[in-house]
């Protein structure tokens, strides 16, 4: 698409370099490790090596007696304020810490503050508690069996380990579509327990000033406002008071969902600052971070998918258990405690569908975010993209082929999917076709055939996902009551340059630039001259934060509406400047010229000064506007990706050999900012599919809890991606805009798996659960004697 | 991730060192790149109450070629060996080794000494210097020894040095006119211990046959193994289909693995036997020029 824009504007459509980048490259960001306050204390933490136990005592003396260790913090100390326990946004409970049981290893048992990091370290080690073991339930298979203890006993009146069911769709109709299906294709699959591991841990420094009664905290958090908002509701009893909290989020590295939790750490660390009066710091480090900190996934789902001989899917029903640990820390908009699961139809165009979900307690960390995907987007699309393969291999025929003959199709949009999403726009043919195109689909089985017969292992994989993000409308989207809307505020200078803030706030993504370029488009101010800040609640409108790609699809369009805002205002000073009426008026980005008289015009500077100096009697001075934009539905972005591998028969490994992404993301604001959120996104979708899992034994001890063991996969393992996009712009958006962040984390892993499992389906092989390891892959190939 | 108090020594000669070592012995250990010792000490897995760091003593790190041999200093870094014209020339399977070892950043401190004295049977080049035959050379209160790398590895985690002693050299024996070697690993992702790691030396005559051959197993058990019914396999023989096939059983038979995060017992095995033939493929390919 031709930017509308000059290069000097630099609007929608230009790959402007990032201007966040000079200071990352320089090693000049400002991260919350970075903070150092005068008089600084530090905080450690004792936790737990079992996964489930009774804390017998806390003997915290020869921590106490180590000079340099001021305070020891253990779970009857917060009691005695009645902060002990604190609400997760899904309305669940949550220890801050323990009194009398811990609930999964490396849970926070006690806090140690210190003058310096080393001290509280030593102190950590000192502190002796003495447990009680019991047997922990590490699946929730587990948990629901009958008789099984019941975690919860802080829940009055619970007898089971269920945190709750839900179910979507018609069952009714959708059972009689299975009863009178020509086919029906089953399969079980675990989306396994993985964690999000930016590369910058948790963390805070809380600095409560006793003399004004403020409290300030600066904090990893993808969400600053509803942090504030959380912690006045729940700590009004001790005096904090929203006016008197201000969150700054500094920069992030990397966020995933991760750090929209408020974990414990943090409540501790604030505790701490307001009864001693000093700053405290508190900085996990990464062994923490990893078992300790919200888990992603952990669904078991049952998929069954129904359709008629010649392939056309008639209804989908996927029953799920889904882990969620000691507590539903997820952070979902509150009315949808499965996320967005309910995409789960996915691409294809079918009469009705079912999902039900248990939700179970087990003695692991507590979670359930996002990890770089709309709520449980994730899961939906891996059991949809999974079955439609599985449909194509039972009536041997090509998954190409039964993904165009599924696909809803570009006239059908605006659709209405079987489980009550209205889809906004697509075309699901074009991007499969253009993928097909550029991997020169035909060919590859031609090769294909011939390495079949040579007893050669190479797969074809293709994945052709729906994603829903912006959440969201504030008819059904709200987080805690909280409807979730974002915002922009936008000044312009008299001297024509511009300071916007958000309520959204960035951890990679690139926000100081499309921001600005969305401004650049709408006002003709150079991107270059629109300062962007985000992730100080005293000085940002209140948002919702970012995460589940909502930033382009709500803050963006806040950043065209408050941007439209302005423009009109400077359209009648334009018109007194010129000496016309406003209908006189043309408009091209920066400036307005009278019509029919080209030389008669007037700068979007020229009207910023006139703003402060020469505005028209009877107008308020000044150029600014704010916007709070309510969606009126999501965004749809899709895409279709297609892998190509192959197996190892010596060792079992998996070779990607191609892998082609196709996205759509609507109109593109940069369109280098968005090839790159597709390449880290690919990469998210390669590790759950090859690498990534969280491991734990019959103990509920974690066994990889390490990145020695934790397989982050790196630049050695990531195969070239070959990117390209079809646009179909969004008809609700100001902008036409998506949101992409995540689409190519949801959208890879399907692609790979099925690849895979086509290169192994000579052998019979119809599912194969991630990660798919090269063990794994051997087994396959030693048991049917075919491994070299 | 933050170690216990330590005291921490820097000796500038070796006298000094080994003086130190005397006082402190058990509770003392030593310091070259750090690269294994650091992160026991920050997770607390080890927590000596001395380090002696021996980077400032001059003279512990060169390559050279003298007596037949290729002498490398104790603490010459991986990077360093990385680099070395020497090293790529008349010994490939040694920079082969040197390059799949962990990440750029830990080859930049890691020495080679460290890596044979730590005794840590996942690490790489253990299986290198069986392959090549090579032996190192420690220094103690009294004197210097040679010590045959093929009783260097004692147990897990615990070499021939007593521990008032200090590795200072290793001595690789030159490989003769048609010898090649290879070192293959594989690994979950890279910069991993080896699921199986199999250094392959041989050396070819004029006839074509096969007159010395060296394997060692990286990680397969709880010392380094040099599969010896593998190489006598090799001796004499042609190097055809059937002698590498047989040797990759035997080497896999030599082998004795545990199951755990990179795999069963039983796929180790097999990755034994599939990595020493594929090695030994290279290997005569390099043999053979």
């Amino acid at each position: 698409m031709q930017p509308r824009t000059s290069e000097k504007i630099c609007g929608m459509g230009h790959s402007m370099k990032r201007k966040e980048d000079a200071r990352f490259l320089q090693g000049k960001g400002n991260y919350v490790d970075d903070v150092k306050l005068p008089g600084m204390l530090y905080m450690d933490i004792v936790r737990s090596p079992f996964a489930y136990a009774k804390i017998k005592s806390i003997n915290t003396e020869a921590a106490l007696a180590i000079p340099g260790v001021l305070a020891v913090i253990t779970g009857e100390t917060l009691a005695q304020y009645n902060l002990h326990w604190m609400p997760t946004l899904m309305s669940d409970t949550q220890m801050v810490l323990p009194t009398d049981t811990v609930m999964y290893q490396s849970q926070e048992v006690a806090a140690v503050i210190a003058t310096s990091r080393y001290i509280a370290a030593d102190g950590v080690e000192a502190v002796e508690v003495e447990y009680e073991p019991m047997q922990a339930m590490v699946t929730p298979f587990q948990s629901m069996e009958p008789g099984a203890p019941v975690l919860r006993t802080d829940k009055e009146g619970k007898t089971d380990n269920l945190a709750w069911h839900w179910e979507h769709g018609d069952r009714e109709a959708t059972d009689k579509a299975f009863a009178s299906a020509d086919v029906v294709v089953r399969e079980k699959m675990h989306i396994p327990r993985i964690h999000v591991a930016s590369i910058e841990t948790c963390g805070c420094v809380a600095d409560f000033d006793p003399v004004e009664g403020k409290l300030t905290v600066y904090m990893t958090t993808q969400a600053p406002h509803a942090v504030r908002t959380v912690l006045a509701l729940v700590a009004g009893h001790v005096g904090l008071s929203e006016e008197k909290i201000r969150i700054i989020s500094p920069d992030i590295g990397g966020g995933f969902g991760g750090k929209v939790p408020v974990y414990p750490g943090y409540v501790v660390a604030i505790a701490a600052s307001v009864v001693i009066g000093k700053p405290v710091k508190w900085i996990e480090d990464r062994s923490e971070n990893l078992q300790a900190d919200s888990f992603a996934r952990d669904y078991h789902m049952d998929c069954e998918l129904a359709a008629t001989n010649e392939g056309k899917i008639q209804a989908l029903r996927i029953k799920t258990v889904a882990d969620y640990g000691y507590t539903d820390a997820a952070a979902n908009p509150s009315k949808f405690p499965a996320g967005l699961f309910s995409i789960c139809t996915g691409s294809y165009d079918m009469d009705t569908a079912f999902t039900e979900m248990d939700a179970v307690y087990t003695n692991k960390p507590p979670g359930g975010v996002a990890y770089r995907c709309s709520f449980r987007v994730t899961e939906a699309v891996h059991a949809i993209e999974r079955m439609v393969d599985v449909l194509a291999q039972k009536l041997q025929k090509d998954p190409a082929q039964l993904r165009f003959n599924n696909f809803i199709q570009p006239e059908q949009f605006p659709y209405q999917s079987p489980m009550g999403w209205e889809y906004d726009s697509g075309n699901y043919p074009a991007a499969l076709q253009k993928a097909m195109d550029i991997v020169g689909y035909e060919e590859l089985r031609r090769e294909q055939a011939e390495k079949r017969a040579r007893g050669e292992f190479m797969g074809i994989g293709i994945s052709s996902f729906t994603e829903i993000v912006g959440a969201g409308p504030s008819k059904h989207f709200d987080i805690l009551g909280i409807k979730m809307f974002d915002s922009c505020e936008l000044r312009i200078h008299p001297t024509g340059k511009a300071i916007a803030r958000f309520g959204t706030k960035s951890q990679g993504q690139g926000h100081e630039t499309t921001y600005a370029q969305i401004i650049a488009e709408e006002l003709g101010i150079p991107a270059l001259h629109v300062e962007v800040e985000e992730g100080d609640t005293d000085t940002a409108p209140y948002g919702l934060g970012t995460y589940a790609s909502r930033s382009t699809p709500t803050a963006g369009a806040a950043a065209a509406k408050a941007a439209r805002k302005v423009r009109n205002k400077a359209r009648k000073i334009a018109a007194y400047l010129l000496e016309v009426s406003e209908e006189d008026l043309e408009w091209e980005p920066g400036v307005f010229t009278v019509k029919g008289a080209p030389d008669k015009s007037t700068t979007i500077q020229d009207i910023a000064f006139a703003a402060y100096t020469n505005h028209p009697q009877g107008m308020e001075a000044g150029l600014e506007a704010v916007h709070y934009y309510d969606p009126p539905n999501l965004t749809f972005p899709f895409g279709s990706y297609i892998c190509v591998v192959d197996i190892d028969k010596g060792t079992g490994e998996i070779k990607i050999r191609r892998f082609v992404a196709v996205d759509d993301c609507g109109n593109i604001i940069n369109p280098m900012i968005v090839q790159g959120q597709v390449h880290g996104g690919l990469t998210q979708g390669l590790a759950p599919a090859m690498y990534e899992s969280l491991i734990y034994d019959e103990e509920g001890n974690i066994l990889n809890g390490t990145f020695m063991d934790y397989l982050l996969p790196t630049a050695v393992e990531t195969p070239n991606w070959e990117t390209a996009h079809t646009i179909t712009p969004s008809p609700h958006h100001p902008l036409g805009a998506k949101g992409v962040g995540e689409s190519a984390t949801v959208g890879a892993p399907p692609a790979i798996v099925n690849a895979v499992v086509d290169a192994l389906s000579p052998l019979g092989v119809t599912h194969l659960e991630i990660p798919m390891t090269p063990p794994q892959i051997w087994e396959i190939l030693n048991a049917h004697g075919v491994a070299e | 991730m933050i170690p216990a108090p330590f005291d921490y020594h820097t000796p500038s000669s070796l006298d000094e060192a080994l003086s130190l070592l005397q006082e402190y012995g058990y509770e003392a250990k030593i310091l070259t790149g750090g690269q294994s010792l650091l992160p026991m000490m920050k997770l607390r897995l080890a927590e000596p109450e001395h380090i002696i760091d021996l980077n400032g003593i001059p003279g512990l790190a060169y390559i050279r070629e003298e007596d037949g041999h290729v002498k490398i200093g104790a603490l010459t870094r991986e990077a360093e060996m990385e680099e070395s014209a020497l090293i790529r020339a008349k010994l490939p399977i040694l920079h082969d080794t040197g390059k799949l070892i962990a990440d750029p950043q830990v080859r930049n401190l890691g020495t080679l000494g460290g890596n044979l004295a730590h005794g840590d049977p996942g690490n790489d080049h253990p299986a290198t210097m069986l392959a090549l035959g090579a032996r190192v050379v420690a220094i103690g209160p009294n004197g210097q020894r040679a010590i045959p790398v093929t009783e260097f590895f004692v147990d897990f985690y615990t070499t021939a040095l007593e521990p008032e002693e200090i590795l200072t050299e290793i001595q690789i024996p030159l490989p003769p006119p048609g010898s090649g070697g290879a070192y293959l690993k594989l690994e979950r992702k890279v910069g991993d211990y080896a699921t199986a790691g199999v250094a392959a030396q041989v050396t070819i005559d004029a006839t074509g046959r096969c007159t010395e051959a060296g394997i060692g197993l990286t990680n397969v058990s709880y010392v380094p193994v040099k599969a010896t019914d593998a190489e006598a396999r090799l001796r004499g023989s042609t190097l055809s289909e059937v002698d590498l096939n047989e040797a990759a059983g035997l080497a896999a038979a030599a082998s004795r693995p545990s199951s755990d995060l990179r795999g069963s017992e039983e796929y180790k095995r097999a990755m034994v036997r599939v990595l020493t033939k594929r090695a030994l493929q290279r290997a005569i390919a390099r043999a053979r020029g």
